[in-house]
């Protein structure tokens, strides 16, 4: 009997283990992908809101506020990326302008430092931004997180602290029986205390196994372009356009790895699994970018991608508890930001129903990555000396060694396949988009996992890189 | 810290000819640094033949082409390391490298050649539209999976544009028993030599579809097809030309660009057209010291022509390191008019050398013309062309008595 099942390891899943680690309990995490943070949590802005414009009162406003301030200390426990580099939000017309007033008085409701900002203030921190900008809403507390290692990382230490992960496990019915539940998937049944529906663009059929307040989730698209790394200046905060109805409009953020990225569109669309780009909505997409930045070097685009938001029709947040059944719903944006007061606020939820004592043997640390990248000379040669197939480059883009894909590979929530790498240590993320890496993340993924090359995979179990052998092989190999 | 005279940043064509050249002008101390298990570079995964046709007059395999310069630099005291990566080249000359068995080091140059080839551009940078699923691949990940690994990565293909690369695959791909569905070139003339479009695709009744490109990737896990459209002379798709076709594989042979970030970073001047570095007579940078050469410097058509490129910036390489270079300075610009895309040098120091040896590439295809070159306004040579063609490099060589200071410009003219 496990205390809890967590359906769905995004952000929140993850989270929600994490910090359920932290006491004696039995947890058991379900994903239905085949690594954490695979969906939502995988595609977005990456930004850590400061929480100034959701509405004063709502749930959203209240988590992600909170939310952000937690996420220095976690990052640091957890060695993730993190940086507050405050984001603005400009205005260029006079009917934008007068939206600042609200927004401000938002903010100050919300408990959110910002400031009001003129043009010549704005051009001196952005000298990017368009020259007829009128006001801009300056909100330092706003960060940057790499959202894929945020993910691992509080899975892996939510591992090392006793959680259990089953990766390409679905949920498929949840019955209720007295004083517990039995979580039915495609591989096995399982009976717990308690369940936490975490299950993202999913969590309506979750909560549709159990709750008779039947609910629909709608997937809401948003199209992104990336561009590599360069040395010319180009924008240093995050930049915003003014919010609307919709969410928060057209953003230009850096990125942690220093890329930057620019969107999301925003679209309500039928299908789940649809992560296709098009190029017409992303040629709207560089029409409002290019209002806030006249000149985005399009010569710099190395990608386009597709994330979905899970909307649910309140557009607030939705989590509740009902006789040990806890609903985490429609965590859209700012839903990254709120995610450790979120998970926090479920423990609360939880805590109704299980008894929380804390585990003495908890480690709150993760073992940091090894950054070869921002070590000097004589700690590289020091970690090569040790082992060296950290001396080894493999990837030629993003500078990452052999040792960190073994690294990436054996820790709890290890990569399994090659997006699985590329999400923990960003080969296949740069200019060649995986053409010079791709081969080497094959072989050391076989050689390490015991797996033939050809059964690797670069993410589902569909989704093959290798089809067959030559006929002349293995004649000469 | 380790010291050379000339460390050479890639061990494939372009950096095995300089290193040989360079050592054979009197250039002693040099490290030729290379990524890969072997040296050869790209060469390795090119088993087809027709290399060295102009340097050798015989057709050879890709492998047989590096083996021979291979021989050639092994003859010298040559260092070289391979599965060697450089993670670092500064201003000063110094080059940050990182293998298994030397760890990470720098080493102090008197001058570095950025030999480090091209790479190909991907699906990101054309932003071509649908499900990112994989299947769609550049065609030279392709060629190394089916050449070096001994792997297809499917067996219905389509290839889109018309690259070299990607006509290659299309036959190697049928010689494996891969059904090649077509070729879609989004221009209305190939970007392929024209023997490549003979031998690829004509031999083996594999369609080109000039005009056309593809306009969507459809697939839930792995490519399962893609809609190919027609386009009008602006290249906008033409409504009720949409074709589905069926395929597990989308080859991008879309373009190759000249692999410089190590040094684009530290500030190199980048060309526009040919996205490499822009270089004198000497093919050296705007960073005095740094020089660049082969597919790194702009993309060539034949390895043939990067190697006696390479040859002349390593003889070019040892008058710098030898302080032998003209003090005095008479400088041309080259500017590329009508007809013309690109040529290399941009400018000249006439003191600096004897002759110069213009390479150019025309931007649209050309027959019965002339190609005219004019210096400071009066036309000094017209040359007969039957032909020019974007896919294929020209060659001029002017002696520098011909020339002098000012404006060379270059233009194609009617017959």
């Amino acid at each position: 009997m496990y205390d809890s099942i967590i359906v769905g390891a995004g952000v929140n899943g993850t989270f929600i283990a994490h910090d359920l680690s932290k006491y004696n309990l039995k947890i058991l995490v379900i994903e239905a992908e085949n690594d954490v943070g695979d969906v939502t949590s995988c595609a977005n802005s990456a930004i850590v809101h400061s929480g100034y414009d959701p509405n004063f009162g709502s749930l959203k406003a209240k988590l992600n506020v909170r939310g952000n301030q937690m996420y220095d200390q976690i990052c640091k426990d957890l060695d993730v990326e993190f940086e507050r580099i405050g984001s603005l939000t400009l205005a260029f017309s006079d009917e934008e302008a007068e939206a600042i007033g609200p927004l401000v008085a938002n903010a100050k409701k919300n408990g959110v430092e910002v400031s009001v900002l003129d043009p010549e203030e704005i051009l001196r921190l952005e000298p990017m931004v368009a020259k007829n900008v009128k006001k801009a809403i300056l909100a330092p507390s706003a960060g940057i997180i790499n959202p894929f290692e945020l993910c691992v990382a509080l899975m892996e230490n939510a591992m090392d602290n006793g959680v259990e992960l089953h990766l390409n496990e679905k949920v498929t019915g949840i019955n209720k029986t007295s004083g517990s539940f039995s979580v039915i998937t495609d591989k096995s049944s399982y009976q717990t205390k308690t369940v936490v529906n975490a299950a993202g663009l999913y969590a309506d059929e979750i909560n549709n196994f159990v709750s008779e307040r039947k609910t629909q989730i709608i997937p809401r698209k948003g199209e992104y372009y990336v561009l590599d790394h360069f040395s010319e200046p180009f924008v240093s905060h995050v930049l915003f356009t003014i919010p609307t109805d919709k969410g928060k409009g057209v953003l230009i953020t850096p990125t942690t790895s220093h890329n930057y990225m620019f969107g999301p569109s925003s679209d309500f669309i039928a299908d789940k699994n649809d992560l296709s780009t098009n190029k017409e909505v992303l040629d709207r997409v560089l029409a409002t970018a290019t209002k806030m930045v006249e000149n985005i070097p399009m010569n710099r685009v190395i990608r386009e991608f597709a994330g979905l938001r899970a909307y649910h029709e309140s557009n607030d947040f939705l989590i509740n508890e009902k006789d040990g059944f806890i609903n985490v719903l429609g965590m859209q944006s700012p839903g990254l930001a709120s995610a450790p007061a979120t998970a926090d606020f479920v423990i609360d939820l939880i805590s109704k129903t299980l008894t929380m004592t804390p585990k003495a043997a908890y480690n709150p640390k993760r073992r940091p990555l090894y950054r070869l990248n921002q070590k000097t000379p004589e700690e590289r040669n020091a970690i090569i000396a040790k082992d060296s197939r950290f001396g080894n480059m493999v990837c030629r883009c993003e500078k990452v060694s052999e040792g960190e894909v073994v690294d990436a590979i054996h820790r709890h929530c290890g990569a399994t396949s090659v997006k699985g790498i590329k999400k923990r240590l960003r080969p296949g993320s740069g200019k060649c988009q995986g053409g010079f890496c791709e081969p080497l993340i094959l072989g050391i993924l076989a050689r390490e996992l015991k797996k033939d090359i050809k059964d690797l995979r670069f993410d589902s179990s569909g989704a093959y890189i290798l089809l067959e052998k030559t006929k002349g092989r293995d004649r000469h190999a | 810290m380790l010291n050379y005279d000339l460390v050479i940043v890639g061990g494939g064509s372009a950096g095995i000819a300089c290193a040989i050249s360079a050592f054979d002008h009197g250039v002693s101390k040099i490290l030729v640094l290379e990524k890969d298990l072997y040296l050869g570079g790209i060469l390795l995964q090119c088993i087809h033949n027709g290399f060295g046709l102009t340097k050798y007059k015989e057709e050879l395999t890709g492998p047989e082409y590096a083996d021979r310069y291979i021989n050639e630099l092994k003859k010298r005291p040559i260092d070289f390391k391979v599965k060697t990566m450089v993670l670092k080249i500064t201003k000063n000359l110094q080059v940050q490298f990182s293998n298994a068995i030397d760890g990470f080091q720098t080493v102090q140059a008197r001058a570095i050649v950025m030999a480090t080839g091209c790479s190909e551009r991907t699906r990101g940078s054309i932003n071509l539209s649908g499900d990112r699923v994989p299947g769609v691949l550049t065609a030279g990940l392709a060629q190394r999976y089916l050449n070096i690994d001994g792997y297809m990565v499917g067996k219905r293909v389509f290839i889109l544009g018309s690259g070299d690369i990607g006509l290659i695959m299309a036959r190697r791909m049928t010689l494996e028993g891969a059904k090649v569905l077509g070729v879609a070139e989004i221009m209305p003339y190939s970007n392929g030599l024209t023997r490549n479009i003979v031998q690829c695709l004509h031999d083996y009744d594999i369609p080109l579809y000039l005009h056309h490109t593809v306009k969507r990737v459809i697939g839930k896990e792995h490519l399962e097809k893609i809609i190919v459209s027609e386009v009008d002379d602006n290249l906008q798709f033409i409504p009720g030309t949409d074709r589905e076709i069926e395929v597990d594989t989308l080859l991008l042979s879309v373009g190759l660009i000249p692999s410089i970030p190590l040094v684009e970073n530290i500030g190199v001047k980048v060309h526009p057209k040919t996205k490499g570095p822009i270089v004198d007579e000497s093919m050296m940078t705007n960073i005095p010291g740094i020089f660049a050469c082969g597919n790194a410097l702009h993309v060539h058509d034949l390895v043939d022509f990067v190697s006696l490129e390479a040859e002349k910036t390593g003889e070019k390489v040892a008058r710098f390191i030898k302080d032998e270079n003209a003090k005095s300075n008479r400088e041309m610009k080259v500017t590329p008019k009508t007809g013309i895309n690109y040529i290399l040098p941009c400018q000249v120091n006439l003191d600096n050398t004897e002759s110069i040896t213009f390479n150019f590439r025309v931007n649209q295809p050309f027959s019965s013309v002339y190609l005219r070159i004019l210096l400071n306004g009066k036309v000094i040579k017209k040359v007969k062309k039957a032909f020019m063609l974007p896919a294929e490099m020209e060659t001029i060589e002017l002696p520098s008595a011909l020339l002098e200071a000012g404006v060379l410009e270059m233009e194609v003219a009617n017959a």
